[in-house]
């Protein structure tokens, strides 16, 4: 009789595996930022370059942190996702601007719509590397400590805005400060 | 022709192994150290690829930051850790021996004593199986004489 069983057994736990395997998503890597501080920056505004912006001075809101860049196809793809974000003020929205060219991220930003209440630049991708970042477009969600909840890489969609991120918003939101 | 266009085409692969990449080195040492660390980490846009093989702008990008560190003097294990405190153990070829990768380092080890387990099973069994038939020969021999020798008594 084990002779027979044994084999099923070993094939179920195989195609266990497998079917785990299939459903990995390989491209998305965990980040090790999660509930660590926000990697610290100073860098330039982008619509007004003498001016900087720190995460220091975000402390005591809950801010998303999107990655984007003009020659990112799929930051086009999410774009109207971010406006419509906006819309509903449930949070402060900031850009990184990632190794991308002032002047094609403006005119962008102008003809597309602008949801970010501040972008700031990462002309060399430094800053980029600080936060881990590997593929534009990515958003993380700061809370009021200034800790890093929250990462999605790719494009947002509306179902990850509805599922994911307001929700979470709304609790990041009653968090004390 | 098209022999002459394949030595062209085979003495270019030197040349297409690594991104070409203009890094100046003071003293050999810390060449080695870089290409050796830009060999072990991973670009994470083309996964299967080292930071040293890649030429997406990530991996220079990668390239420039090893590079500028091993120039401040930091030591290997110093970029190795700046790289996991920002991309996780992922852009590690060699990742580190941990709960969660004691699979993966034990997986083989396991299998083989599994193996081997199996192997003297079957072996033993087979013997067992050998040493029953020839006792059973035996027994036949035994019959067969008696039977030739016939009814004595």
């Amino acid at each position: 009789m084990l002779k027979y069983i044994l084999p099923l057994i070993l094939f179920i736990i195989m195609a266990i595996f497998l079917a785990i395997g299939l459903n990995l998503n390989p491209s998305e890597i965990p980040s090790p930022l999660l509930d660590k501080p926000a990697p610290v920056f100073s860098a330039p505004k982008l619509q007004a370059p003498n001016e900087k912006l720190a995460p220091a001075d975000l402390k005591g809101q809950v801010w998303l942190f999107n990655v984007w860049a003009s020659w990112c196809v799929s930051c086009r793809e999410e774009h109207p996702v971010l406006n419509e974000l906006a819309q509903q003020k449930a949070v402060t929205i900031v850009g990184l601007n990632y190794k991308d060219d002032p002047a094609a991220a403006k005119n962008w930003l102008d003809t597309l719509g602008n949801p970010y209440n501040v972008s700031i630049m990462d002309q060399d991708g430094r800053i980029g590397i600080d936060w881990g970042v590997y593929g534009v477009p990515e958003t993380f969600l700061i809370d009021k400590k200034g800790l890093v909840r929250y990462k999605h890489t790719g494009p947002v969609t509306p179902t990850d805005v509805q599922q994911t991120f307001l929700p979470l918003i709304a609790q990041l939101q009653a968090e004390p400060s | 022709m098209k022999y002459l266009s394949l030595i062209f085409l085979s003495l270019c692969l030197p040349f297409a192994a690594n991104a070409i990449d203009s890094k100046t080195f003071s003293d050999p040492q810390q060449q080695q150290a870089y290409e050796t660390l830009t060999s072990e980490l991973r670009c994470l846009v083309c996964q299967n690829q080292t930071i040293a093989d890649s030429n997406a702008e990530l991996a220079a990008d990668l390239r420039r930051q090893v590079y500028e560190m091993l120039q401040q003097g930091k030591s290997r294990d110093e970029i190795v850790q700046f790289m996991t405190d920002r991309y996780g153990d992922f852009v590690l070829y060699k990742p580190p021996f941990k709960a969660k990768t004691g699979l993966l380092w034990l997986g083989p080890v396991v299998f083989l004593v599994l193996g081997i387990i199996a192997v003297f099973l079957v072996v033993k069994r087979k013997k067992q199986a050998a040493a029953q038939e020839s006792g059973q020969a035996e027994k036949l021999a035994k019959i067969r004489r008696l039977l030739d020798e016939g009814d004595v008594s």
